[in-house]
């Protein structure tokens, strides 16, 4: 691995920064302030970068109420919902106990995680009575209601009513976390499907094209033949083409080839090709720039002992690339895995097809507000990048490093 | 699923093995067909040499030459005609779908006149006529467009170049860096649900749960549809594309920075310059390359800015950008002709940067 310096020797984001130059002592004062206000600037600029996305992750292992009720950074806060009401049971439930007419009973249904804080008689007075409190009923007797929204309604009389009153109630809720969101969208929303078929599309359209790029690149780093040179340029220009230019194009070509022998244009099969095509510019640009900076000698002593460029490439140049490979891959699958314009025109839009990102422009489109289902599968579309990005960041800052600097 | 997992390892191993028998394949056969042997004359050796490293480059390239050839060069010449074609390619329109876009340039500061000089008054509406002076929406586009030229790659460098001084400063600034770099890998879609959950607006009086409007709230303010207000919508979705970029203008210019020779900058320090004058002064002259190539790359980016448009407002109040035009054109309502005339704009557009990074190519490579 002692080659990976060639490609950037800096590259590497968690390399401590060069020595700090000494500062004269009368300067020591206001060096400190300065600092501090380096760090409050940094934390500042750190927080709004990252906020938006801790609160998608919060958010997406919330409680769909909650979330619907009360902001993510209250998260961790018991949340009020707003007056609700319950209707009690007919006047014939009534049973005799003690010699009061009594109607026992739960305002809250099973498995409920609210809280009852007050009551009252009619919608207005839902916050009147704190829980534990008695209280006269219009319709008769007397009822109390416990937190756990047990209530006990009594009477010396009979109950005589047809229409059965409600209690009104204002409840709370403990904060509560689940993972029932993922659950929802993985299944009932299809992201488990979509996650599959983003897989289906990014690691064959990965694998290819850095394949066809690697031969390339050698061809162009270290073999001699006419026209190299324009074909180095020409790279380099392709690397801009903006990708609205080929969809029209390649789709018609795709649907016409297709049509041939009879079969649908669009599909997985056209859609690693349009990406290998399309991302191929740069990993040609990458791979060459880097295969260019390995040692002449190698090339050299590898000729002289009778190696055709065939061999030189296979056990010499690939094996030492694999630093710079690793950059390409990682670029090729996370642009393939987020992309969204390729996938809608050349994959089509069918259950079996859709990719991710595809699927969470239709849920944003049908479930606008369905926070819950929101977050969770946009996290679920974010997660494999997350992964790639922070277990291999020193490939992927190198490719980024190589790619701009030169 | 299980099924589609095992189709796609077999197609996997198939499109691996195809390529690697080509490669592998087509070198075989170059070696046999033109094998030397000792038995061969001098000039037959050296006539088969020559005619095999002749013939091995273009084994080698065949594939990417023709994905290249197939999927970018062929494109753009064939985009090129569609855009002087009708709406299904089928007939020759000269340059109408051009003339919808902008309309004549003659006409842009023109009003209806008669003969005389005289307003053309219509005798519909009773008001003065107006002439055409190409599609409204297109115009719009093109103006957000520069607008998002403009914003986002100057709004990204600039925070990734405070950032990158910044992070060089304190002890820990690696973890700085890297939680500014992260959505860097964050799709554009992901992204624009983030944002969507932190532009997201309730009634007044009820509590809110979009991070925006709940500081608006908690400063007295009235909470705001942001996606909803012209102009402002636009740059909250350039935002999304600051947010993302920033991280890729940092570690650039962060490398770059760390390439400053140490002894210039004490050099400076050594004849009292302040940190201030340190910075535009010495550091920001020798990274100003470096910046450039920062700019570019964003520019490139902005302008093929399509899925957070498509996601967030997809063009609506006033956000269209001639990218997500082009999709609604060409797929939306299938006229490919001014899909691909605005796709020729869009090209047209990032020309300048080509032929800049062309010319750099070749001072690199030393020819041509």
């Amino acid at each position: 691995m002692s080659t990976t310096t060639t490609l950037a020797p800096n590259a590497d984001i968690a390399v401590p920064k060069a020595a700090d130059v000494p500062e004269p002592s009368r300067r020591v004062r206001r060096f400190k302030v300065g600092r501090l206000v380096t760090h409050i600037a940094l934390l500042l600029i750190v927080a709004i970068w990252t906020l938006p996305t801790f609160g998608l992750l919060i958010s997406s292992v919330r409680d769909p109420d909650q979330l619907a009720l009360s902001g993510w950074w209250t998260a961790l806060s018991t949340s009020t919902i707003s007056a609700q009401s319950e209707r009690l049971p007919a006047a014939g439930t009534a049973v005799v106990e003690d010699g009061l007419y009594t109607i026992r009973g739960n305002l809250l249904g099973a498995d409920d995680n609210r809280t009852i804080r007050t009551f009252g008689g009619t919608a207005t007075t839902a916050g009147a009575n704190p829980v534990g409190a008695t209280i006269e009923l219009r319709a008769g007797g007397t009822i109390t209601v416990e937190e756990n929204g047990d209530y006990v309604w009594t009477s010396p009389t009979p109950f005589e009513y047809t229409t059965a009153p409600r209690i009104s109630y204002v409840a709370s809720m403990a904060p509560r976390f689940t993972l029932e969101n993922y659950s929802t969208v993985l299944n009932a929303n299809g992201i488990g499907r979509s996650f599959i078929n983003s897989a289906t599309v990014a690691i064959p359209a990965t694998i290819i094209s850095v394949m066809v790029a690697a031969f390339a690149a050698y061809a162009l780093a270290w073999m001699k033949f006419p026209g190299r040179t324009f074909f180095v340029i020409a790279v380099v220009a392709l690397l801009v083409v903006p990708l609205q230019m080929a969809l029209v194009p390649v789709l018609r070509l795709h649907v016409q080839i297709a049509g041939m022998f009879g079969i649908d244009g669009k599909g997985y099969f056209a859609v690693w090709l349009a990406h290998t095509g399309f991302g191929l510019p740069l990993a040609v640009y990458l791979l060459r720039n880097y295969m260019v900076g390995l040692p002449r000698e190698i090339m050299e002593s590898a000729r002289m002992d009778g190696a055709s460029h065939f061999q030189t490439f296979t056990t010499m140049v690939l094996p030492l690339s694999v630093p710079a490979l690793a950059s390409i891959a990682i670029f090729q699958f996370l642009w393939i895995w987020n992309d969204l314009l390729v996938a809608l025109v050349f994959l089509g839009s069918q259950d079996e097809y859709v990719v991710l990102t595809g699927k969470l422009v239709d849920l944003l489109g049908t479930m606008g507000s369905e926070w819950h289902i929101l977050t969770a599968g946009a996290f679920i579309s974010i997660l494999v990048p997350l992964i790639v990005f922070f277990s291999l960041q020193r490939y992927f800052v190198r490719g980024l490093l190589a790619g701009s600097v030169k | 699923m299980l099924d589609q997992a095992l189709y796609a390892v077999l197609i996997v191993a198939i499109a691996v093995l195809a390529f690697v028998a080509y490669y592998w394949g087509a070198n075989w056969i170059l070696d046999r067909s033109l094998a030397t042997n000792a038995t061969m004359s001098h000039e037959t050796i050296t006539r088969r040499d020559r005619r095999r490293s002749r013939i091995r480059p273009w084994i080698f390239l065949a594939p990417a030459l023709i994905f290249a050839t197939v999927y970018l060069v062929y494109p753009v010449f064939e985009t090129l005609r569609l855009s002087l074609f009708d709406r299904l390619g089928q007939n020759f329109v000269g340059l109408d779908n051009y003339q919808w876009a902008f309309g004549n340039p003659a006409d842009w500061f023109r009003s209806a006149v008669d003969a005389t000089g005289a307003p053309i008054i219509d005798p519909a509406t009773g008001l003065p006529m107006t002439l055409y002076k190409g599609d409204p929406t297109f115009w719009r586009s093109a103006l957000n467009n520069v607008a998002w030229l403009i914003i986002v790659p100057s709004l990204s460098t600039a925070f990734g170049l405070v950032i990158a001084v910044l992070a060089d400063r304190v002890w820990w600034g690696s973890v700085a860096k890297t939680l500014v770099f992260m959505p860097m890998a964050i799709s554009f879609v992901g992204a624009a649900v983030i944002w969507r959950f932190v532009y997201a607006y309730r009634d007044a009086g009820t509590e809110q749960i979009g991070l925006l409007n709940a500081i608006v709230v908690a400063f007295g303010g009235e909470p705001q549809v942001w996606l909803g207000i012209p102009w402002l919508n636009s740059f909250l979705l350039m935002i999304i594309l600051v947010w993302i970029q920033t991280g890729f203008a940092m570690v650039i210019l962060s490398a770059a920075l760390r390439g400053i020779p140490q002894e210039t900058i004490e050099a400076a320090r050594i004849d009292g310059a302040n940190e201030r004058q340190i910075f535009f002064g010495i550091m920001v002259p020798q990274i100003a390359g470096t910046v450039l190539v920062v700019w570019t790359t964003i520019t490139i980016i902005v302008l093929k800015v399509f899925d957070i448009v498509y996601a967030m407002t997809n063009g609506e109040n006033n956000t269209q950008v001639l990218a997500n035009l082009m999709y609604r054109w060409t797929f939306i309502s299938g006229d490919s002709g001014k899909g691909s005339a605005i796709a020729i704009v869009i090209m047209i557009a990032v020309l300048p940067i080509m032929i800049w990074n062309i010319r750099r190519a070749r001072a690199a490579e030393g020819a041509l």
